[in-house]
């Protein structure tokens, strides 16, 4: 992304964005959890960013070394232009709920029920969110800090055949 | 016909785990109306062995072997991918010689998991010759891979900064053997089913996406290619030694079965047009940076100097110190786009280490791809997707 498309974005978004770095893969953008659904609607529809694709949806736990522990972070891309885009939101343990973007970009879905399954992270008013990787009777979210890579979990009582069929 | 069409049920059938066709790792909940699938529930994670958790526990090199256990059928791009993710995070550059050998074993590795898709796909369609002849011909590569690294299916031959080793003796005269041998059975594959009758009318039609929603939902490599985006990141983000490679980049039209395979087969030509010219320029010299701080030190000053020992220790220990930053590094790997997103707080260990694998993203177009069609046309949508176990569940 060139320079005066970074510099409109950052004046069309002043109140929303947290912060920005030019970092050494594609700008990134740590963005108000209020203005997630906003800006990337504007990432969507604004005919010079065109992102076409939300390539990649995950977490990360900054357990106990930042105050607000949750990162969730996007990457977004354009075929069009061929360029990339990371955007950030940053969420407090107590208050883990982000809107989902499934709506603007079908294919977040399972994305945000990976980062549901493993990270404990809500994302409000997602069509369908189970877990994905893991099964239902699951306790805990593995991929959090806190959670000791040698924790047993309890046996799963035997599932009848009608009740496998749809997973809470 | 309203009467008949009350008296229609739907049906919920359980396809997979355990079925031959689901490679033991999917499980599709199909709700079908007579023949018709009209909702499918995939439902995946049977393979799900805690990727991530184990990175953040193993310090940087200590995970190539688990990078091996993503696609099973093409380790050494994965090993390949994910040592570029650190080395760019780092901010080294490999020597020229390696650069060359990776991209050749990037290309053997993409024949050989374009072979295992057509092999497995035309064999759950009843094309049992067709299997054996690709099994034939992934051998021969299978076997050059482990005279070279000593495994055949995990390697773990990458180096963060180079290689484990350098090729053997005659290696690439004998990987030129295998060449025409190889073409010789895609011919021949080719002849026993592009235009065979009973292969086009299973394949063609069935399994459609449009170019529209494969990009939105986040469809990379030969399944987005089929459906007519001319994207490849080896052209549009050229990585290792691509843009100095003469290769075209087959783009199909219509997105269904027949395109992803003809796609697959375009791209096994490509790739060998590609290995001979790499081997034609591949140049001599080293295949490790000299920086001792990422690379273990050679074997004679290990045993005979205590400078020698310290670093071999401390790297072995405390991990490669990598810098403080983040990056989100994409290579094309067979299935499309494997991208490493790694976190690193400047220890030797990763906060984070997360994989965007192709197979997830192509598994979430699935219910898209065989809603509407017939419950037989499962089967070949899910083999030309060529879903990968372990890169999906992770």
């Amino acid at each position: 992304m060139n320079r005066e498309l970074i510099l409109k974005i950052k004046e069309d978004f002043a109140n929303d964005i947290i912060s920005f770095v030019e970092d050494r893969d594609m700008p990134v953008f740590v963005i108000r959890r209020e203005a997630l659904l906003r800006f990337v609607t504007f990432l969507k529809e604004c005919a010079e960013v065109k992102m076409e694709q939300v390539t990649d949806i995950t977490a990360v736990d900054w357990f106990k070394k930042r105050e607000e522990r949750f990162e969730v972070v996007y990457h977004f891309y354009s075929y069009t232009f061929n360029h990339r885009l990371r955007l950030k939101v940053n969420l407090f343990e107590n208050d883990a709920k982000v809107p989902t973007i499934t709506e603007i970009f079908s294919g977040a879905n399972w994305f945000e029920r990976e980062c549901y399954d493993m990270y404990g992270i809500i994302f409000l008013n997602h069509p369908d969110l189970r877990r994905i990787l893991l099964y239902p009777e699951f306790v805990g979210h593995p991929l959090r800090k806190d959670y000791p890579i040698d924790k047993r979990q309890p046996l799963v009582k035997l599932r009848r055949p009608e009740e496998s069929r749809e997973r809470p | 016909m309203s009467d008949l069409n009350e008296r229609v049920q739907e049906i919920t059938i359980n396809m997979g785990p355990s079925h031959p066709a689901m490679h033991g790792t999917i499980r599709l909940l199909l709700t079908l109306v007579g023949e018709k699938v009209v909702k499918c529930d995939t439902q995946i994670g049977y393979l799900h062995r805690a990727f991530e958790k184990m990175c953040e526990a193993n310090i940087w090199q200590a995970i190539f072997p688990y990078t091996d256990r993503l696609n099973y059928v093409s380790p050494l791009m994965n090993n390949v991918g994910y040592a570029q993710a650190v080395e760019r995070l780092i901010g080294i550059d490999v020597p020229e010689r390696t650069k060359y050998i990776r991209v050749l074993l990037c290309e053997l590795s993409r024949i050989a998991d374009h072979l295992t898709c057509i092999a497995a796909a035309s064999m759950e369609l009843g094309a049992f010759t067709v299997f054996l002849y690709c099994m034939e011909a992934r051998d021969l590569i299978w076997d050059r891979i482990e005279e070279l690294t000593g495994a055949r299916v995990t390697p773990a031959y990458v180096r963060i900064g180079g290689l484990a080793r350098d090729l053997p003796e005659g290696f690439n005269e004998r990987v030129c053997s295998i060449l025409p041998k190889i073409e010789k059975v895609i011919s021949e594959v080719d002849g026993l089913l592009t235009n065979n009758p009973i292969f086009i009318d299973r394949m063609r039609g069935t399994g459609i996406i449009s170019s529209k929603d494969a990009i939105e939902i986040g469809f990379t490599g030969p399944c987005l290619r089929a459906t007519g985006v001319n994207h490849d990141l080896r052209k549009r983000q050229p990585y290792l030694i691509y843009d100095r490679l003469e290769f075209e980049v087959p783009v199909g039209s219509r997105g269904d079965n027949y395109d992803r395979y003809m796609v697959r087969m375009e791209e096994m030509r490509q790739s060998i047009k590609i290995i001979r010219q790499v081997i034609k320029d591949m140049p001599d010299g080293k295949i490790n940076i000299e920086n001792t701080m990422y690379i273990l030190p050679p074997k004679e000053e290990v045993y005979n100097t205590i400078e020698g020992v310290v670093n071999h220790f401390k790297l072995i220990i405390d991990g490669i110190q990598v810098p403080k930053g983040e990056i989100y590094d994409a290579t094309e790997a067979a299935n499309g786009e494997l991208g490493f997103y790694l976190v690193s707080d400047g220890s030797g260990r990763p906060v984070k280490c997360r994989v965007r694998s192709p197979s997830f993203a192509l598994m979430q177009g699935l219910e898209k791809m065989v809603v509407g069609g017939y419950l037989a046309d499962v089967i070949p949508t899910f083999g030309s997707i060529n879903m990968i176990g372990g890169e999906c569940d992770r």
